[in-house]
């Protein structure tokens, strides 16, 4: 009887030890190479919006990786803008989204449109992570400190300190003339900002 | 008391054991020795395209209607960086074929942008100057088919007497030296 016992235990913990296993197996098939760092599905917005199609894009002046400051205002009456928030440095989504844009410059130049990127990462962070992209043609801007101050001007603060995945479209005139606070799981397709930017023509 | 909460445990095991075998089967990457999965694409609109798949007018083919013997495809993502940075070697790999006159009618290129619109599939041609044809795959249903892969991914495949294709050979990631991919596709094969 007690060796019945114990080939139940046995029989037990293998099972166990099995699930274990095929659990963190599964995990790790998912992972990409190098250094993106995986963050899992999250939710799609977490932020209350602050501003709408038709109000003055707030202005602001953030460090930027090539170094000095860029200001929005630089660009006031000389070129549309778009600024593409994404949350973090080194994610999934991120970490294509802007490659995607790298190669896209001709894009945003046939719709006189300068393109700004800003995460709440540090200056060293988003060097390095701009740094393998290959050479970045727009400004990659820190909103660092005051921690998310631009992001959540923009009303695009999450609570856990991360900007959500937005695009805003600004005219030459510092007009809004287009807000997309996508969902940060996913990818915003580059069609519906081509739409958008045809339409200040 | 003893003997059911080990049942209860045991049971609760296999459960869970069958429970995540569900998503560890679901994904299964396309390899050596595979039918290549049907896939329709649509009939490219230059004539160049055209003639160097082999296509005649309409609005879809598939694979197996390409001119060749060997089809090599590219599953990539414009917005990869990977699949940037693997471009040049990518056309290389496409000039060392079509500068053989032997292999350049047996061997044929196509590009397949996973989860990319038409746009943005034009975009990556434009910008690394593709010479073969590119296709979206706006929906992942390709991507799907082969298996959720990683990007970049080349799969080459052999047509078989009846037209079906083989594939022989997969590669994840770079393949980093295109005259060497190329010998050993050659070989692989039997061309």
């Amino acid at each position: 009887m007690k060796q019945r016992k114990r080939i139940y235990y046995v029989f037990v913990m293998v099972t166990l030890i099995v699930t274990c296993l095929m659990v963190s197996a599964y995990g790790r098939a998912g992972t990409l190479k190098e250094n993106v760092y995986q963050v899992g599905q999250l939710k799609p917005i977490d932020s209350v919006p602050k501003l709408k199609v038709g109000d003055k894009a707030p202005d602001f002046a953030l460090p930027a990786v090539s170094g000095g400051k860029v200001s929005l205002s630089l660009y006031r009456e000389k070129k549309n803008v778009v600024i593409s928030f994404v949350p973090a440095a080194w994610t999934p989504v991120c970490s294509e989204q802007w490659p995607g844009y790298n190669i896209a410059k001709s894009i945003f130049d046939e719709y006189d449109a300068q393109l700004i990127g800003i995460t709440v990462d540090n200056i060293p962070t988003l060097f390095a992570w701009t740094n393998q992209m290959g050479k970045i043609w727009f400004p990659a801007l820190s909103d660092f400190w005051p921690h998310g101050a631009v992001a959540d001007k923009y009303g695009v603060l999450r609570s856990d300190g991360v900007s959500e995945r937005a695009l805003f479209v600004i005219d030459k005139k510092g007009i809004i003339r287009y807000i997309d606070i996508h969902d940060i799981n996913k990818r915003p397709p580059l069609d519906e900002l081509v739409k958008e930017l045809k339409k200040l023509r | 008391m003893i003997k059911k909460t080990i049942m209860f445990i045991a049971v609760l095991a296999i459960g869970l054991c069958v429970l995540y075998s569900v998503p560890l089967a679901a994904p299964k990457e396309l390899a050596k020795g595979d039918a290549l999965p049907t896939m329709k694409l649509p009939v490219p609109q230059t004539a160049a395209a055209k003639s160097y798949l082999g296509l005649t007018a309409g609005e879809s083919f598939t694979v197996s209607q390409i001119k060749a013997q060997v089809v090599i495809i590219e599953i990539f993502n414009m917005y990869c960086n990977y699949c940037q940075r693997e471009a040049p070697l990518v056309n290389e790999l496409y000039r060392l074929i079509n500068k053989d006159q032997k292999l350049k009618e047996k061997i044929k290129m196509i590009g397949i942008g996973a989860g990319n619109t038409t746009l943005e599939v034009d975009i990556f041609k434009k910008n690394y100057q593709v010479l073969f044809p590119l296709f979206p795959d706006e929906d992942y249903v390709i991507h799907e088919a082969v298996g959720e892969v990683k990007t970049p991914f080349f799969i080459c495949a052999k047509k078989n007497p009846d037209g079906s294709l083989k594939v022989f050979q997969t590669t994840l990631g770079s393949f980093r030296d295109a005259a060497q991919y190329l010998k050993q596709v050659v070989t692989l094969s039997g061309l």
